[in-house]
Formats: C-alpha cells, structure tokens, sequence
C-alpha cells in the first residue's frame, strides 16, 4: 500500500483520476457500461437511458445550485423550453437533430439567462419563489401558445438519424444518450477545474466578498443560469427525440422537485453524487412498482394507490436522507474510499 | 468569602476534534468585577460562551471540570435554565434585533421574568441607566448607532435581573469617549445593583480601571491571575498589554527585537 | 347599476372571498417564516389536512359541525408540534436549500397519505351554512363567506397583537433574526419552533375546512400552498398584516384578470396571474409592501 500520493508534475497533479486504482476501476466500470444493453431486458435498457437523460439535465442544475448557490424550481421549465425548441425546430423547419440539439440548448440558455436577471437584484429564498415563478408562466406560454406547441395535444417528434442510420430502438439510443451523459459529466467536472467554476463557487460561498476580490457577480450569475440552462435544454431535447412525443404534462413542477431532488440526494456541489443522486431517484419508483406488485396477491387494491405509493416512498426517503445524511450519497462515497484507501487500517 | 461563579479546569472541545480550552479556572466573587484580558483566539469568548451554556449550540462541549454558580452545576445545563439562574452573556458585537424598536429589544430582555409589572419598572430602571436610549425608544435598532447599541444589548441584559453579566468586548469599535461613558455606567450599576460583571476585554487598560480582579489569558489557558493592583505593577503585563517597558516609556517598533525580552509567564 | 360595473363588483367580491382564504394561508406561512426562516412549501397540505379531517370527523363520525372544527383545531395543533419535532427540528443548522427540500417531501408525502386513506374524488361537506344568499348592493355575497372575511380580519388583529406586545411573540422575532442570540436571552428556541408550527397548522386547517365548505375538497387543494408565494411576496415574507393585505390583492386581481382576460388568451389565467405579478413585485419592490427591507453586513 503506498504511503501516500506523490506528483512530480503539474500534469498528474490536475488529474481528476489520480491513482492507478481508480483509473483500472473506472476501465473495468467503462467496460461493463458499454456491454450492458446485451444483458439485461429492454426496460432495464430503457430505465437506463432516462437515467442518462436525467444525468445530463441534473448536472446543470447542480451547477447553479449546488456549485453557484442559486436555488431553482424551475428546472424543469427550462427543461420544456429545450425540448419544445427542438421539437418545432425539426417538425416545423426540417431541421435535423443534430442541428436542432446545438440550437435549443443556446435558446434554452438565453432563456435562462433572461430568467436568471431576478437573481441579481434578490438572493436566497427569493430567487427560490422567482424560479418557481418562472416554472408556472413557463409551463403556461406553452400550454396556451398553441400555435407554436399545439398546446395540451404535444407534438410528435420523429427519431434522429445519422446518414441514414436511424436511432430508433432503446439500444441504439443507449449509445448515443451513454455518449452524451458522459459528456455531461466530463464537462460538468472540468468546469470546476477552471477559473469560471471556482469563481461559481466564490459566488455561493461569500458572494459580496467575491465581488471584493473582482468577480463580476452580474456576469457569473448569469452565465451559471446560462450554462445550467445548456444542459437543461439538451436534456429536454433528448427526452423529446427519445420518447417521440412530448406534452406539456412532462414538464411540470413535479419535474423540478424531481431534479431538485436529484441533486440533493446526490450530493450538491459535486458531480458524482449527481449520477448517484438520478441513478437512486430513478430507480426508487421503479423498486416500490415491483414491491408493490409482489403484495398484490396480500392487499388487492394496491394498485389504484400506486401513484400515491410512490410519491409516500419519495417523500419519506428523501425526508430520511436529509435528516440523516444530508450531504448526500456523495459523502457516503467519499466516506466508503477513505476507509477503503487505507484499509485494513481504519485511520 | 466563597466566589459566586467558579469555573474549575475545564476542558473545551469543538466538533469533537478542537480542542480551545486546555484547563481554565477562574473565580468571581459576588459583586466584584473581574477581567479577562488576552489576544484574538486565547479563548477568552469560549470561556464565557461555557459559562452561558451556548456553546452546545456552537456544537461544543464541556468536556473535563466543571463550572458552579452559587454552588450549582451549570456546565450541562442549557441556556434557558442558566438565563433563569442569573447569568447573562452580552456576545460580543452588538448583537441586536435589527428589525425591531429600541424598546422591544428591551422588553425582549425580560423574556424569563413572569411579572408584567416588575417588567414595566424594570424597563424604567434601563432608561435611567442609558438616558440616551429614551429618545430613540421607537427607533428600530438597526439604525441606531454604535454606541446606542452597546448600550441597548447591556440594557437588555438587565432586564433578566442578572446577578452575574458576561460582558465579552464592550468596547470594541467604539469611539474613546463613549467608551468611557459607558464603563462609567458599568461601574455604577455594580456599585448600585451589587451586579458581578466578568468582562472579557482587549482594551486593558480601561478594564483595568474597572475591575477588581483580572486573568491573562494565552492559547486556551489562564497564564496571570492577580488582583488589578498587583497586575497593572508586572513587567510583562505593562510591556505586552498596556504598551509601556520597564522604565516607563513607550516603545517604538524599530527597537523591539522580539527575541530580546520573553514573557515570563507560567507556561 | 350597468352591467359591467357589477360585473367589475361581483369579481371584486368573489376575490376578496377568496382572497381571505389567501389571507388565512399567507398568514400561517409568515408565522413560520417569521419565527423560524423556513420557506414551507407544506402549507397547502396543511391546509387539506384540515380540511379532510373536519370532513371525516363531520360526516365519518357524525359528529356536529362545531365540534369537528374545534377537534380539527386541536388536531392540527398537535400535528403541527409534531412536524416540527421530527423533521424539522434536526434541521436546525442545515443549509437553506436542505430545508426548503424536506418541507417539499413532506408535501409529497402528506399529499400521498391523505390520498392513500381518502381517495382522489371530490367530497363535500354536509350544508352547514345557510344557501340563502345574502343581498349586499344588489349583489350576492353567502353567509359562509362573510364567516371567512370576519375570520380573517379576526387573526390580522390577534396575531398583530401578538406579536408586538406578548412575551412570546417578541422572542419568535428574536429567533427569527438570530437562534444565538434567542438563545443567550434564554429563549426556549425548540418551544417556539414547535409554536410556530402549531399555531400556523391551525390558521391553515381553518382556511381549508371554509375552503371545503365553500367548493368542496380534493387533491387539488393543495395548490393553494403555492399560490401562498405571490401572496407573501406581495406583502413582503415576513409580515403579518403583509400576508393578509397580499391574499386579499392576490385574491382579488387574479379573479379580475381572469375575468377580462380569459376571453382574450384562452382561459385559464387567474391561475398564472399572480405568479406574473409576483414577478413583477419582484423586479419593483422585491421586499414586498411591508416587509423589512434585509440589512446585510459582511
């Protein structure tokens, strides 16, 4: 067991997998991911490829939230904006997906940045009831826009294709939405490797004194509502060519809380427990589904209530996590690799 | 005479892992005034926040000795029953209500008294004290100044019918006159009310002028403990606190070379 | 009296009726807010708890009206204090964004609850209230909605008292502004959490079972938790006589907005009216009409 981490050049020392454990880790992870669609079920495949989705939408929410400070409640309008972009992107200009994806997510983070404008002028809780403000007007223009959104009917949006090749089942979009979460993620974490995301952090941290030591604090608000805004909207436009259709039913308040919920189980201000945080929320209903099947035979009804289970089941699990480890999965991670680095010596 | 307030070699530890005071006493006895003077960080604020019982908010403890109040333990006891006691620690900074009056901050004192009428007189007891505050009764305490609201927090102090004030840093920010003019209230209130004051300072000259009874402390220990007097005479307190050397005169910069002259204190 | 001039009266009135159920809300929301800085985004639960109990309580136990609300009330008292006791109190210290989130999950999970033991169907309470409609300047105003707009002038003036001259009152502001130094006063600060809550589930509880009465109870009462932010922001979050005067606004404009605006972009606008004036708000006067304006020091 080494003794201890030594770097004898810049280069190793900025290394975001510094030893040569978690970098055969992580292969031996790479590995298993790309193979899994040739193992398990369709709907595993299909899970798995929200999971991806929701990946990409949560980590720009946890840069404004949990990395920059800003509470938001409007993700998921944000969210609707890039999926119905792209959607009347490619029905009504032809446009194909990878056209449309680029110029949805920008719109989308105009949006968000017109949206982020409040947040100078008002802090904390405020910006938390703005945001829910945003989400609730959001979702109105495109309720009653119904010349451009079709209104409450949705639009139908066609698969994406490359030259031909039509991404069109679970496993072909696993690869493309793998290739994307992984991008989200890359990217998320090299943010905070950069002037930018450590001035995000000063912003959450003492932003009058931040403003002290030079950091525009109008610029970087708003480029964290912008950037946050990016990756909501690809999120949003990836749903939108995945599902095929998409209503304003998706994108309501319930989603916000979802991605809320996401990071801070996850762990804010940090972009693993991200992926923990939407892998746990994803899977949690789908556990309480098939535990509440496995009881039918005993309560017959449980069925009709399963919606009501499954909100009793997200309500109290996040309750317990914020009691009990609220810092989320991310700090049970952080705890299991220290008593691991030096085991079987506990410290 | 038995001192009213003893702490006995306490040991303080934040967050289970800092460890702050590394086994203080001290005494006060009833109706004296004693000072704790010492630099930033020696200790001197957690000292007294043991004493109030708020450093369980603080997430810190008590975790060896023990404190006694008229020969009650107080050092697992919370705030509110220590409050009720009689101990009443004016945190330093001036911490008052902002988005309320002068008088509500006042009245807000008095939260562990039950009688309304006692209330009322006691209130005219606080204006009598800091005539100043009169005139700004109906003014919210954000905006009054500095020194009003000094006097406001002291004030509000004793509208609990304290017999023990744990003053932590009076003077701080404050300007020379108005300092003076309120430890000239301190002192009178003593006098008058027979009220103990433990008053943590770094003006060491002017809470000598006060106090009975004075403690140096340095990195979470007691390293002097004297009556004023005999203080205000010792080498090291005169050359490190009241600024003067051994023959009377101020010392510039320029001539202090720090390896010369150590102090010669217990540890 | 021209027909649009009644029509402009008979909105103004349906608002200030519903505007005092706003007001009841708001005001248990301040409470909270006031005395322990928590955003809860529970009210509107708190508000159907009451509702659906006073109902079972009314038409499951075929106990008399009067004793419902008032078993309801104390109900409410004790639920309050318990919330506050299990989740709440062991946030004392976390982050903002921590707090906001459990009171979400308590939604969810009040919301589920109430839906696991009565269903999702609407419910009505059993006629309590006088049918007849009262005139009033040629308009129609029933006897259950003068009950709620003396109700809710009642608690501005109680809780104005409150919390200007009583003991307790003045520590809840002292703990609002700052847990230390609540504590070095000798404040019990867990008792007043415990109080806050209390107090606000009541206030809620009674605007849900005149709610109930007046259009009858579902899931979707719950909404009225959220229309309780325009409310406050207008008022400004940490005052009482702000809740009350931004729920009777809130109540009134929406009503007027989706009266003469519905026609033109489609319906449905009294339902994002407020969130637009909140906006507004925001951008203008973001401490709202009577909130203190946050003196902030490094």
């Amino acid at each position: 067991m080494p003794c201890g981490l030594f770097h004898n050049r810049y280069r190793t020392d900025e290394r975001i997998f510094q030893t040569i454990w978690a970098r055969s880790w992580l292969t031996v992870f790479g590995l298993f991911v790309l193979s899994m669609p040739f193992f398990v079920t369709d709907y595993i495949v299909y899970v798995t490829n929200t999971i991806f989705i929701f990946i990409v939408g949560a980590i720009g929410l946890n840069i404004l939230t949990g990395f920059t400070g800003q509470i938001s409640i409007g993700h998921g309008a944000f969210v609707a904006v890039g999926a119905y972009t792209s959607a009347i992107l490619t029905t009504k200009l032809g446009l194909s997906f990878w056209i449309a994806l680029p110029i949805a997510g920008f719109f989308t983070a105009l949006i968000g940045m017109i949206f982020g404008i409040p947040s100078l002028r008002v802090k904390g809780l405020y910006l938390v009831i703005a945001t829910l403000a945003a989400q609730f007007i959001i979702e109105y223009t495109i309720i009653h826009w119904e010349n451009l959104t079709n209104g409450i009917t949705g639009i139908f949006v066609p698969s994406p294709e490359l030259f031909g090749f039509f991404f069109n089942t679970d496993k072909k979009f696993y690869y493309l939405l793998l290739a994307f979460a992984v991008a989200a993620v890359a990217s998320g974490r090299n943010i905070f490797r950069t002037r930018v995301g450590r001035a995000f952090i000063a912003v959450r941290d003492r932003d009058i004194a931040a403003e002290i030591v030079g950091i525009s604090l109008f610029k970087y608000k708003l480029l964290a509502f912008a950037i946050s805004s990016f990756y909501a909207g690809v999120a949003g436009s990836l749903w939108g060519y995945y599902t095929n259709v998409i209503t304003p039913e998706h994108f309501t308040i319930v989603l916000s809380i979802d991605y809320l919920a996401m990071i801070i189980v996850g762990g804010l201000g940090s972009i693993i427990g991200t992926v923990f945080g939407v892998i746990f929320i994803t899977i949690l209903p789908e556990l309480l589904t098939t535990f509440s099947l496995l009881l039918k035979s005993t309560f017959g009804q449980i069925t009709t209530l399963l919606s009501a289970i499954k909100g009793l089941g997200f309500g109290v699990t996040v309750i317990l996590f914020l009691i009990f480890e609220p810092e989320g999965l991310a700090e049970i991670w952080r705890r299991i690799r220290a008593y691991w680095k030096l085991w079987p010596f506990s410290y | 005479m038995t001192p009213i307030l003893s702490v006995n070699n306490i040991q303080v530890v934040y967050k289970d892992v800092i460890l702050v005071l590394k086994g203080m006493s001290l005494e006060v006895g009833e109706g004296k005034i004693v000072t704790i003077l010492g630099n930033n960080g020696a200790g001197k604020t957690t000292t007294l926040k043991a004493i109030s019982g708020i450093l369980k908010s603080e997430d810190g403890e008590v975790t060896d000795g023990s404190i006694e109040f008229y020969g009650q333990r107080i050092d697992k006891k919370y705030p509110e029953s220590i409050v009720r006691m009689g101990i009443f620690q004016v945190m330093e900074g001036r911490r008052v209500v902002e988005d309320m009056t002068v008088e509500e901050n006042i009245m807000a004192g008095s939260h562990t008294q039950r009688n309304r009428k006692n209330k009322k007189k006691d209130m005219e007891m606080v204006y009598h004290y800091f005539p100043r505050l009169i005139e700004r009764r109906k003014v919210m305490a954000g905006y009054i100044s500095g020194g009003e609201q000094q006097m406001l927090v002291v004030g509000r102090a004793l509208m609990s019918r304290p017999k023990l004030l744990l003053l932590d840093e009076p003077s701080m920010g404050l300007s020379p006159l108005l300092v003076a003019e309120i430890f000239n209230i301190i002192k009178t209130i003593n006098n008058e009310k027979g009220i103990s004051f433990l008053l943590v300072e770094q003006n060491a000259r002017l809470a000598l002028s006060i106090a009975s009874h004075g403690y140096v402390m340095e990195n979470g220990r007691i390293v002097l403990d004297d009556t004023v007097e005999k203080l205000m005479d010792n080498e090291d307190v005169k050359e490190f606190y009241l600024g003067l050397t051994e023959v009377g005169k101020k010392k510039s910069y320029r001539d202090v070379k720090h390896y010369k002259r150590r102090k010669r204190w217990l540890t | 009296m021209t027909g649009n001039i009644s029509f402009f009266l008979q909105l103004f009135l349906t608002g200030m009726v519903v505007g005092s159920i706003y007001a009841l809300v708001a005001l248990g929301f301040v409470l909270i807010y006031k005395s322990t800085s928590i955003l809860n985004f529970a009210q509107g639960e708190l508000l159907m708890f009451g509702a659906y109990v006073c109902l079972a309580l009314t038409v499951e136990l075929n106990i008399p009206f009067i004793w419902s609300f008032l078993l309801t009330l104390f109900f409410s008292f004790a639920l309050g204090a318990l919330l506050e006791r299990t989740i709440l109190r062991p946030m004392i210290g976390e982050s903002i964004i921590s707090v906001i989130m459990i009171t979400i999950a308590l939604s969810t999970v009040m919301r589920s609850l109430i839906q696991i033991v009565w269903g999702t169907e609407t419910k009505v309470f059993p006629p309590t209230f006088s049918e007849e409609p009262i005139h009033f300047l040629g308009l129609f105003i029933a006897e259950i909605h003068l009950y709620s707009l003396s109700f809710a002038l009642i608690c501005v003036a109680l809780f104005g008292l409150f919390f200007k001259f009583s003991s307790a009152g003045l520590a809840m502001r002292v703990t609002a502004f700052d847990q230390q130094i609540a504590h070095t006063m000798g404040i019990n600060i867990k008792r007043i959490f415990a109080l806050a809550w209390a107090i606000s589930a009541i206030v809620s509880s009674i605007g849900g079972i005149i709610l109930g009465n007046i259009n009858g109870i579902n899931n979707l009462l719950a909404h009225m938790g959220l229309k309780v932010f325009p409310c406050v922001i207008l008022g400004g979050l940490d005052s009482i006589i702000g809740a009350i005067v931004g729920g009777f606004l809130i109540g009134i404009l929406e009503n007027l907005a989706g009266g003469y605006l519905d026609p033109i972009l489609g319906g449905g606008v009294k339902d994002v009216a407020p969130y637009v004036f909140l906006v507004v708000m925001l951008m203008i006067k973001p401490y709202g009409l009577f909130g203190k304006v946050l003196i902030e020091r490094l």
